[in-house]
């Protein structure tokens, strides 16, 4: 399968502050340092990772929220930002985002109509726009008569399909899924899951699915990515990556995992008891950011970067105690 | 568990009145909790789980709620008929409660030790209060029970100074430095990741074994009451709708409820997401007639309809309100 996102080091650095009263030394935060990896089409891949690691701002560089520091995205060959630091309007056209929080992504003064109206507008200003829209509400099966509601007059599920149904309206084929049921009740949770897998099937899509939740990310992602500190740690295909995790720090989440079944707890692997927490992104510990919470720690973690090693399959993992031979 | 319940809630009713008229956000909900039980409350956004908790310790905001029926027994005592200086002694050395958001729930502007200080000067030990160089030292001892690091500093930190979990981890501190004789834990873990929510209740797990207190933990993780809990209450729309010991309800889950729940959970194993539960949760100004459950529930009878399910025994300490369990009615079981 052909990649159709590719991410090359991006870099993504904030500056917050400066040290000194002459502004000539910028204090710098690192959110995203030098990440790698691809997307084929028609997957889901996911991202892991917890607060502060960098997985949103992954997913902001690529919508064009933030325009990266070093390094490049690159949509089926060709480079996301332009020369004058602009995305093509053809690309922003492939590339939705459905947000966490459905309940501050959609407009409360807009009913559904011109919620779902705006991108229609702007991407296909010839298209009878009243025909598309009941078109996407019958592909998110939602009535049509949601078309004139307002969101308060929704539930949360409701919502975030509308935000769906939003991010399906330009006909893209890469959408990003930044936390999309964290803010829903599990027994609404399968729904909206279950929607997105079907969409995915019926047209192609790609996704970038980003979550906390690694069960969740189990049954929806056929890759995953994990992040730790601005950068991916080990990525493997998602049975591989759940039966056999390399790294301590997947390890050590795979293990703080509350599960509802026995058959669960015999995949997890041995407990590996967590402790400490995320650094800063200001001050990010020296050699491998991770050394300060891993119980397998080394002399040579504390002072060198380890390197991304292929261990066949797909799998690729960042940490000093590979290759282990 | 036998002997004397140390809190007991009897058939409690809570109306919120709001424009628009009454909610009945708590409909006759029976609760039981014995010494040193640890004690489960699993329920979807909105089923009055928080409600129920905060009417324990009469923190609930008048109005709009009302209290419109029941009773609360702490030791025999009843909550709701407490003098204000007889709840002042159960709020100081009886319950605790911790809530979900540590932030919200610290003042920003008082540093950690006045806060943790302030509470424990109000806080009746073997029925003295403590005197200064005490509480200094009380306050020092239960940040070194959290585990924290450098707890000298901490005491003149601000909230804002620390992170999500050191915050969490001060709540704690701060909830059972009074020695109570029962915790409320509200989501304790729900606003932190994995592995730090993994440190704090397992903390908060191995604190409460040591000092034999109580516990009600809050949450709608089941995964996090099958790990702490021995027995479970499940809520729905302001009713009690299952209670079982923590392994059997996870081994036999018989309200139909529940058993939508324990299938929406995504599994590590795989297999695909279960799409849920159908429909949504009802709305309080006009609840459904009978099971407040009826309109989802796949096993829906005409009695369901009309009458409201009585709580029917069906193993030892495993009940259940739904009519599919009367002898009468149900056909499955």
């Amino acid at each position: 399968m052909n990649p159709i996102l590719t991410y090359k080091a991006l870099k993504k650095y904030f500056t917050i502050g400066h040290k000194d009263l002459m502004k000539k030394e910028p204090i710098t935060v690192k959110a995203v340092d030098g990440v790698s990896f691809e997307v084929l089409e028609g997957e889901a891949f996911g991202l892991v990772g917890e607060s502060g690691s960098g997985k949103s701002t992954v997913a902001y560089a690529t919508i064009g929220m933030y325009r990266p520091t070093g390094g490049s995205i690159e949509f089926r060959g060709e480079n996301l930002y332009s020369q004058d630091g602009d995305r093509p309007q053809h690309i922003k056209k492939e590339i939705q985002i459905v947000f966490q929080d459905p309940g501050s992504s959609l407009n409360p003064r807009q009913n559904i109509k011109q919620i779902l109206e705006l991108p229609l507008r702007i991407h296909q200003p010839r298209a009878n726009r009243l025909e598309k829209i009941a078109e996407l509400l019958e592909m998110v099966e939602l009535p049509l008569g949601y078309m004139h509601k307002y969101p308060r007059a929704l539930s949360g599920g409701e919502k975030q399909i509308v935000a769906i149904a939003r991010a399906l309206a330009t006909d893209p084929s890469f959408i990003i899924l930044d936390e999309p049921t964290s803010a829903l009740d599990v027994s609404i949770q399968g729904k909206i899951i279950n929607l997105l897998i079907r969409l995915q099937r019926e047209f192609n899509l790609s996704y970038l699915f980003i979550t906390h939740d690694l069960s969740l990310m189990r049954n929806v992602a056929s890759r995953v990515a994990i992040m730790y500190l601005g950068k991916i740690c080990e990525v493997a295909e998602a049975g591989e990556f759940f039966q056999h995790p390399k790294h301590p720090y997947t390890q050590m989440l795979l293990s703080s995992i509350p599960v509802v079944s026995e058959e669960e707890e015999r995949l997890k692997p041995e407990k590996v008891v967590s402790r400490g927490e995320i650094p800063s992104p200001v001050n990010i510990p020296s050699g491998c950011s991770f050394h300060l919470r891993c119980p397998y720690k080394m002399d040579v973690c504390v002072n060198v970067d380890p390197e991304m090693i292929d261990l066949g399959d797909g799998h690729t993992v960042r940490c000093h105690l590979y290759p282990d031979d | 568990m036998t002997g004397q319940p140390l809190l007991e809630i009897k058939d409690l009713r809570v109306n919120y009145k709001v424009y628009g008229g009454l909610l009945e956000v708590i409909a006759g909900v029976n609760f039981v909790v014995y010494p040193g039980e640890r004690v489960g409350l699993v329920g979807e956004t909105g089923c009055g789980k928080t409600s129920t908790m905060k009417a324990i310790l009469r923190i609930l905001p008048m109005p709009p709620a009302q209290i419109a029926g029941g009773e609360i027994y702490f030791k025999g005592q009843d909550i709701l008929k407490m003098s204000h200086n007889q709840l002042y002694k159960v709020r100081g050395n009886g319950i605790s409660m911790i809530f979900q958001d540590p932030t919200a729930a610290l003042n920003p502007v008082f540093t950690v030790g006045q806060q943790m200080e302030a509470v424990l000067k109000n806080a009746l030990f073997d029925g003295k209060k403590l005197g200064k160089r005490q509480i200094k030292s009380d306050a020092l001892q239960a940040l070194k029970e959290v585990s924290l690091a450098d707890p000298e500093r901490l005491l003149k930190s601000y909230p804002v100074q620390l992170s999500g979990g050191m915050r969490q981890r001060v709540c704690i501190a701060m909830a059972l430095s009074t020695q109570p004789e029962m915790l409320i834990a509200d989501e304790p873990g729900t606003s932190l990741d994995v592995t730090i929510q993994d440190q704090v209740l397992r903390l908060l797990h191995n604190l409460v074994l040591e000092k034999n207190t109580s516990v009600i933990l809050i949450t709608h993780t089941l995964g996090v009451v099958r790990e702490t809990t021995d027995r479970v209450y499940v809520m729905y729309a302001g009713n009690m709708v299952e209670s079982a010991p923590t392994k059997q309800l996870f081994d036999r889950p018989s309200h139909p409820y529940t058993q939508g729940l324990m299938e929406a959970v995504p599994r590590l194993t795989g297999g695909g997401v279960a799409e849920g539960i159908p429909g949504r949760i009802p709305d309080y100004l006009s609840p459904p007639t009978g099971c407040r459950f009826h309109p989802r529930c796949p096993h829906v009878m005409d009695i369901c309809r009309q009458q409201k399910p009585p709580a029917y025994q069906i193993d030892d300490g495993h009940q259940v309100a739904c009519f599919l369990y009367d002898s009468k009615e149900g056909s499955r079981k």
